[in-house]
């Protein structure tokens, strides 16, 4: 058994935090997220000079407590990126199955589609989107989701078929089973550990691209909020209230890294080979 | 050879053309497209005129070869918000972010390679830990928030920095160094894989064997054939690169087409969406036609395969 690594521990609990956080909810503080406190705008954090311990990160512009605040952004941020990290997984597995069955000119169709989505910056094709839609809850969602499918079909794709090329695989066919069976089965267990690395690689990607979007002003929109929307609410008072930046983008920095790093520890448990091939 | 070159530049015909039906499903799903590109408060007067300069009763083929033409002279329309050519909106915009763009590239590569050589030969140490512990950073620090904690610190609390806008050399670093962070970090680490594994390599060896000196082995030896795996990475970066201009630009308040993408969307001028994506898009697909062509350049053994 290797010594566990402090980093991985810390990155780790800060996971468990976070994802714990935004279970709970809001207990940390009886304010709520939108509540306002005119009395008490732009108070910095309890430990500076002129802080309320009430407000222990600080308050906003409107006097909306920070720590209200955070919890409110951070559940939202997390539960857009795990829906568009399951969407994109879910979506691009499928066409990747698909294309592996089908092969001949199916295959050749979806991989151009593969290859076009490739071919350019995601940011691109999501504004793109969002202009001409017009932004809505539902059509961000579905947005996050498209993100990184691509990597799944190509990866899925190419597993599948040296998957169903073994022995184990044509033993299932020669003994009768059907379609269904042998992908779900028998090859899907055999491909998933290197759909779950993608799954690491691909959910701290959202969660920059979803808390980029909000930052500008073109993702969750006001009253709902995300740890990019507070980060980007902040930006007009840097020079009075640095807080309402800094703590989103904590936040932010500290699930992507420890995500990153569980992810880097994820792939050498799971797939050597494929750390070699991606490093 | 001339095969070779030829098959690389017709592949890149069919990512164009999806680029450009994109933009037109996309204009015909999301509502009317005269709405869109005029604007929803126009006149009946201003959307007859527009029905007959776009000629949308034609039939839907004939109106999609004509804007398949006209996109690819690079007719984009008119701006609803002031009413300008967009190209000549965009035309403005486009040497800022060039500058910029430029700069944070050039940087990053004079950073990125050469730390990531120095790491891969001094393999296990300090500053080879330093440096793989920066590019991990690198990549979860979201670079708009980089740029906010460079701009209190070196805008607000040392004032030694404009915040945002345009003017003198002190108002393009932050933003190009913020920029170039990332780029830098992954190249680092591309680098750093890269010169590894060819280090190992036998003909290293061999040429140590003959008496080739330490040096002249890493920076003629293995720097050139690890160069290869590493043009790919820097042709990928494009993107993100782009990409990452979306958000600088705005942090700092850079006039380039980044920023101009931002404000676009926000205020719908769907004229303007459009005339960037496909221009950023078609540089995007451009450059890495360019790099598949440096690539068969650097490396023979490509021409041959294919």
């Amino acid at each position: 058994m290797k010594r566990v690594s402090p980093i991985l521990v810390f990155a780790v609990i800060v996971l468990a935090v976070a994802v714990l956080v935004a279970i709970v909810g809001n207990v940390f503080t009886p304010y709520g997220m939108s509540q306002q406190n005119l009395l008490a705008r732009l108070k910095p954090p309890a430990f500076m000079t002129g802080g309320n311990p009430n407000f222990p990160l600080g308050t906003d512009r409107i006097g909306r407590d920070m720590v209200a605040r955070l919890i409110a952004g951070l559940q939202m941020s997390l539960s857009v990126a795990i829906a568009g990290t399951i969407i994109g997984a879910v979506f691009g597995s499928l066409v990747g199955f698909i294309a592996a069955h089908f092969r001949g000119w199916v295959s050749e169709a979806l991989m151009m589609l593969v290859d076009f989505q490739a071919s350019l910056p995601f940011i691109l094709i999501t504004l793109t989107l969002l202009a001409f839609f017009g932004n809505s809850m539902t059509l961000f969602v579905i947005l996050m989701g498209l993100f990184g499918w691509e990597k799944y079909a190509r990866l899925a794709r190419g597993v599948v078929l040296s998957a169903i090329n073994q022995p184990y695989a044509k033993a299932i066919v020669a003994l009768g089973a059907g379609n269904g069976r042998l992908y779900l089965k028998h090859v899907l267990p055999n491909v998933a550990s290197a759909l779950i690395v993608q799954v690491t690689l691909t959910f701290p990607q959202i969660i920059l691209l979803e808390t980029s979007l909000s930052f500008l002003g073109l993702g969750i929109q006001a009253p709902q909020t995300s740890l990019g929307q507070i980060l980007g609410d902040g930006r007009d008072y840097l020079s009075t209230a640095w807080w309402i930046s800094v703590w989103p983008g904590l936040v932010i920095f500290l699930v992507t890294l420890s995500m990153s790093i569980v992810g880097d520890w994820l792939r050498d448990r799971l797939d050597p080979m494929l750390r070699a091939r991606t490093a | 050879m001339t095969r070779f070159w030829l098959l690389k530049i017709l592949r890149t015909a069919p990512t164009l053309w999806f680029v450009v039906t994109f933009t037109f499903v996309v204009l015909r799903t999301s509502g009317d497209p005269v709405v869109a590109l005029v604007g929803a408060d126009a006149t009946p007067e201003e959307i007859e005129q527009f029905r007959a300069l776009w000629r949308l009763d034609d039939p839907l083929w004939v109106q999609y070869v004509r804007y398949v033409m006209q996109m690819a002279t690079g007719q984009f329309g008119i701006s609803y918000r002031d009413g300008r050519e967009v190209i000549d909106i965009i035309a403005e915009r486009v040497p800022w972010t060039l500058m910029l763009g430029l700069f944070s590239y050039i940087g990053a590569i004079l950073i990125g390679v050469p730390a990531g050589i120095v790491a891969a030969i001094k393999r296990g140490s300090t500053f080879d830990n330093l440096i793989m512990a920066t590019a991990v950073f690198g990549f979860a620090l979201p670079n708009f928030f980089l740029g906010i904690l460079m701009i209190l610190l070196f805008s607000l609390s040392l004032q030694w920095l404009p915040s945002s806008g345009t003017g003198t050399v002190w108002h393009l670093i932050m933003p190009a160094v913020t920029l170039a962070t990332f780029t830098a970090g992954t190249l680092a680490r591309f680098t750093r894989s890269a010169m590894l594994e060819v280090l190992d390599k036998l003909y290293i060896r061999a040429a140590a064997a003959k008496g080739v000196g330490y040096w002249k082995r890493v920076i003629l030896h293995a720097l050139p054939n690890a160069s290869i795996p590493l043009v790919t990475i820097i042709g990928l970066n494009l993107g993100e690169l782009i990409g990452g201009a979306i958000v600088v630009e705005t942090v700092f308040a850079w006039p380039g087409i980044g920023r101009l993408l931002v404000t676009a969307v926000s205020s719908r001028d769907l004229a303007v969406v459009q005339g960037l994506v496909l221009i950023m898009a078609v540089t995007m697909v451009l450059a890495n036609l360019v790099v598949d062509l440096l690539y068969g350049l650097l490396d023979p053994r490509i021409r041959v395969q294919n």
